[in-house]
């Protein structure tokens, strides 16, 4: 099993990196949330791999329990990387309707000089 | 620990303070301005007198006050002998500088900004000589370089002044930068950063192995602050500042601290051939060096300039032969040359401000309109240039004593014969100075017609020029102060004895060389000069403008190649760069055996796995079918959280799935905006290299999380899984610890999602304000538009549906302490209920029934976890402790209570307000692309009917 969890991780880090470095925003969006998919469940593997053992308080026998504290850290980790996901798309969104592409590299034509140039001729 | 110092940390303050003052005060008028600078120096002096009868005792005064303790790092100062001096000398020049830079400085410079960077530079300048801890030494020192740079620079308007500050504090700053490298070594061999610990370590230092180093280090600092050759270039570049400036930071002070830390550190460093080596020659050369340029300047400023140079290697020299008459010598020579050089500095600005022109060619013969300042140049010229009666003499003699003793390299020629040269051209520079300038015959071209200054602008260089004769005439006046700072120096107990005669010695035939030679080669000037100028020697300033383009050409290469404002490039390179160094670190290390025993692989993960890495290969082959793409990144979502819930986390399971949905809805949202379709736009090599580096930072993460899933480790949880229902009253662990044990934490989270809501709405009305707005208005989106905008049966489906999914979410919520869920998955479920809302009824419908804006939603959520983690204080807990009890009504069964619910609820409160901000805000813009609002829930537009096959045409 920790075979499998640990290709997850690394089939999605791939992925999402092979996304982040394309040239559009969109993609890049994508990749970042393979992304986070990846280190959240990295994050959760710390606490190590149990079965049938959820960190709910059992009232009766010895009952064993999987490592809470990587879990509490993911779940939030999941709403922010949200958050953080939708300020990406705005600022995207932004930039597309500003810029009529969505290109994410500054090109020489982007820089002030060349802007300058172009305005000026 | 205070010992009797507890003035000085008011004495290095007050500078500062008073800086404030003059650039305020200068409304009141220029004289108001000066005096208001003045009072600060003249308290500091005050204080600074009541300290020294104690030094003049032979005690050293401390005080210290705690700062970092944990980095070595305290305010502590100290003042002894040295530090006396130099205080004295910083605080009484200060003083009379104020008082010339009021006459000196016209009606049209901003006067309150000088006496603001003046201060400034006092204040850094004492913080050097009195601190006791040597990193508060170098921030003080980094100060000088700072400040010294604002005064340079202080004319704005005239080019040499900016590049004259800009060449200083590139050479004292990179000298700074090598000396905080070996004061922090002489800290680590000394095992403390305090003074005067490390004064008591000398032998240890000096047997270290780090020894060298060090003392290259701080010497390169020493050097370039004190212009020592070859860092001299930059000390006559700076005379482009005002008067005033040059008398006191290029003359008494800042020029001093390189001297002044060489002396502070001579009992630690000193004495060793590396150091004799290192240090007197470069004085020897730079004096004589020095002095040679001197003779052959024609600008007033250059000549003092280069004068100070050599001047300042001569003290250098001093205190490199390493024995305790030359330390002696030094000593008296700073006070000496403090006296002649800043009055000096100031005739030669008296000259400038009323002949208006400072060069030697065009002057000469003003010893009959400005008699004042001709006797006071003639003093303390000919103390300059060392001859009798004047107090350059004295100190001279001694040096030129101590160097017919010093063999160099077994040599015993070469210090005396170097030594006297350097004073013959001394001489020669300094008559030069007297007779070109103020001998004569009067012109009939000055510039200006000039006369004596008023009174207030010779004062200071007339008290100087008597001191310079009552110490010349009377030396034993200065020998009190010169014994505690020439103790201080060595750590000895000395009783040097200063006296104008001492006997017929080989130093009295030397200095009656140097005079004889620098009369010659006065008289001789005029050919000289000539055979100088057509002499090819190297340009300093030239050189070290070439040493800065290229520096700047190669750092603008270096960061062109790496940021060229391709982010697809930084991400390259910082993967590569973290998965080459993760590789290093895996491999530098050894790693234990796997202990761990595997988990066995069930069908159903192994089904799992499979479509997840499927999932993700089709999201990387289509990702320019963006729509495509982001239904295969649900699926991948999905999948994770069935993962979740295998692996024992119902909670985590719980909020992907809710999250997975509501991101997937803000995406489409985005992509209906968007093109729909990423064009090719990199090549198949680019690709390649992308995809290998993918795949490297792939495989390395899964060995990573492989490496440490099959080995044990020890966790802090059972903390947590301890204490959750005894402290928290709650069941699931993982749901106290959010609300309880990391309940700050969770606190700081629902803000930055709070503040994320708020920023996306931010950002949208800026856009809407914008081009973008016309963009969206001009921009033809019927191709996207249904027909049938909000379908009838999914109208009342939602409608039907949305009580119950309010009830699954406050159920989710009230259960959360105790069972899987909480406040961040109720917030996000009652989301998407809300949000099937405006999908199936249309934006303006639901838009009619909101009650609550979301903005005060958030508000409200972090209001009420704040006021729940303040309710704690009440009941004299720390911030958010939860208190929690069970409740009995009598028709429901027994439940529980806890303060961490109400913590939940406005972690809920914020969450759903966050997201609703986010999604209504993206889904405003449609109003923006020209689509209707609707108020009827179900509305059916035949007007958009098209012929049916068109869409799939296209």
């Amino acid at each position: 099993m920790e075979i499998i969890v640990a290709s997850v991780i690394g089939v999605l880090t791939a992925g999402g990196i092979y996304l982040i470095l394309r040239l559009r925003a969109f993609p890049v969006i994508l990749g970042l949330s393979l992304l986070s998919y990846a280190v959240n469940v990295f994050i959760f593997a710390t606490g190590r791999l149990k079965v049938n053992a959820p960190p709910i308080l059992q009232d009766h026998g010895a009952a064993v329990y999987t490592d809470p504290l990587p879990q509490a850290l993911v779940l939030t980790a999941i709403v922010i990387s949200f958050g953080m996901t939708a300020v990406l798309v705005m600022i995207a969104l932004g930039a597309f309707l500003e810029a009529d592409h969505d290109r994410i590299d500054i090109t020489a034509a982007d820089t002030p000089e060349a802007e300058e140039k172009e305005s000026g001729e | 620990m205070n010992s009797g110092g507890g003035l000085l940390p008011i004495i290095a303050i007050l500078p500062f303070l008073g800086a404030l003052v003059p650039g305020v005060m200068i409304r009141a008028g220029r004289t108001a301005c000066a005096s208001f600078a003045a009072i600060p120096t003249l308290i500091a002096l005050v204080m600074l007198a009541t300290l020294a009868p104690d030094v003049m005792r032979g005690e050293v005064l401390q005080a210290e006050i705690s700062w970092i303790p944990q980095l070595g790092l305290s305010a502590s100062f100290f003042l002894d002998g040295l530090g006396l001096l130099f205080a004295g000398m910083i605080l009484g020049m200060g003083l009379l500088i104020t008082l010339y830079a009021r006459f000196y400085l016209s009606g049209e410079d901003p006067m309150g900004q000088f006496y603001t960077y003046l201060l400034l530079f006092q204040g850094a300048m004492l913080g050097i000589v009195i601190s006791d801890n040597i990193l508060l030494l170098l921030i003080f020192w980094e100060l000088t370089s700072l400040s010294s740079f604002l005064l340079i620079g202080y004319w704005k308007h005239l080019p040499e002044g900016r590049q004259g500050a800009r060449m200083a504090l590139a050479v004292t700053g990179g000298g700074g930068l090598a000396m905080i490298g070996g004061m922090l070594i002489l800290g680590n061999i000394a095992g403390s950063y305090q003074l005067t610990d490390i004064l008591e370590q000398g032998e240890a230092i000096r047997a270290s192995q780090w020894y060298l180093p060090a003392l290259i280090l701080i010497l390169l600092g020493a050097f370039t602050k004190s212009a020592q050759f070859p860092f001299h270039f930059w000390l006559p570049h700076a005379m482009a500042a005002p008067t005033p400036v040059s008398a006191y930071l290029h003359s008494a002070t800042m020029v001093k601290a390189g001297v002044f830390l060489m002396a502070r550190l001579w009992p630690v460093l000193a004495g060793t051939d590396a150091w004799f080596l290192i240090v007197a020659t470069t004085g020897l050369i730079t004096m004589v060096l020095g002095a040679v340029i001197a003779l052959f300047k024609d600008d007033l400023k250059a000549l003092l300039a280069f004068s100070t140079v050599s001047h300042l290697g001569l003290m250098t020299m001093l205190l490199g032969f390493g024995t305790r008459a030359a330390a002696i010598a030094a000593v008296f020579h700073i006070i000496n040359h403090l006296t002649f050089k800043a009055a000096l500095f100031m005739t030669a600005g008296i000259v400038d401000h009323e002949a208006h022109t400072r060069d030697i060619r065009r002057l000469g013969g003003l010893a009959r309109l400005m008699p004042f300042s001709a006797v006071i140049a003639t003093i303390t010229g000919l103390s300059m240039a060392g001859i009798p009666l004047f107090n350059g003499f004295l100190s001279k003699e001694m040096m030129l004593h101590e160097a017919a003793q010093t063999r160099w390299l077994d040599n015993p020629w070469v210090m005396p014969v170097l030594a006297t040269i350097g004073a013959l051209f001394s001489v020669a520079y300094s008559l030069r100075f007297i007779f070109h300038v103020f001998g004569g015959p009067p012109r009939a071209d000055y510039p200006s017609r000039p006369h004596d200054p008023p009174f207030g602008m010779y004062a200071a260089p007339a008290l100087l020029a008597l001191l310079v004769v009552l110490i010349g005439v009377m030396p034993h006046l200065a020998e009190p102060l010169v014994t505690i700072a020439a103790n201080a120096v060595t750590g000895a107990d000395l009783h040097p004895h200063l006296k104008l005669w001492h006997g017929v010695t080989p130093a009295l035939f030397m200095s009656m060389i140097a005079v004889a030679g620098g009369i010659v080669l006065l008289v001789l000037h005029k050919p000289l000069d000539r055979a100088w100028r057509a002499a090819p020697r190297p340009e300093a300033k030239a050189i070290f403008d070439a040493v800065l383009a290229r520096l700047v050409g190669a750092a603008q290469g270096l960061s062109a190649g790496l940021h060229n404002g391709a982010i697809s490039r930084y991400l390259a390179i910082f993967v590569a760069t973290t998965v080459a160094l993760g590789y290093a670190a895996f491999s530098g290390g050894g790693l234990a055996a796997s202990t761990r025993p595997m988990l066995p692989v069930p069908p159903v993960a192994l089904v799992g796995f499979v479509i997840l890495t499927l999932a993700t290969v089709l999201v990387v082959a289509n990702h320019r079918a963006r729509f495509k793409a982001l239904v295969l990144i649900g699926m991948i979502g999905l999948t994770v959280s069935g993962g979740f819930v295998y692996l024992s986390a119902p909670d985590l399971a719980l909020t992907q799935i809710a999250v997975e949905t509501v991101t997937i809805m803000l995406l489409l949202l985005a992509l209906h905006f968007m093109p729909k379709t990423t064009p090719v736009e990199s090549g198949a090599a680019l690709r390649l290299r992308d995809g290998a580096i993918a795949l490297a930072a792939g495989g390395a993460v899964a060995a990573l999380a492989l490496a440490f899933m099959t080995r044990e480790f020890s966790t802090i949880s059972d903390f947590h899984l301890a204490n959750a229902y005894k402290g928290g009253g709650g069941h699931n662990v993982v749901n106290v610890i959010l609300v309880d044990f990391r309940g700050y934490d969770t606190y700081g989270e629902i803000i930055v999602l709070g503040i994320a809501g708020l920023t996306i709405f931010a950002l949208l009305e800026a856009l809407l304000g914008g081009p973008a707005a016309r963009r969206l208005r001009n921009t033809d989106y019927s191709a996207n538009r249904s027909r049938d905008r909000h379908p009838m049966m999914m109208v009342v489906a939602t409608r039907a549906m949305m009580p119950i999914a309010i009830m699954v979410g406050i159920y989710i919520f009230l259960r959360g302490h105790n069972q899987p869920g909480g406040g961040f998955v109720a917030g996000l479920v009652i989301s998407i209920a809300l949000l099937m809302q405006y999908m199936a009824s249309g934006f303006g419908w639901t838009q009619e029934r909101q009650r609550v804006e979301y903005h005060a939603m958030i508000g409200l959520g972090v209001v009420v976890a704040g006021l729940t983690g303040i309710g704690a204080w009440l009941a004299g807990e720390p911030f958010l402790t939860s208190a929690f009890g069970y409740v009995h009504l009598p028709p429901v069964e027994e439940f529980e209570l806890a303060t961490a619910m109400l913590f939940d609820l406005g972690v809920f409160l914020t969450v759903l307000g966050g997201v609703m901000l986010m999604l209504y805000s993206l889904s405003r813009i449609s109003r923006y692309a020209g689509e209707p609002i609707n108020v009827q829930p179900m509305d059916f537009d035949p007007s958009q009917r098209e012929p049916a096959g068109t869409r799939e045409a296209e």
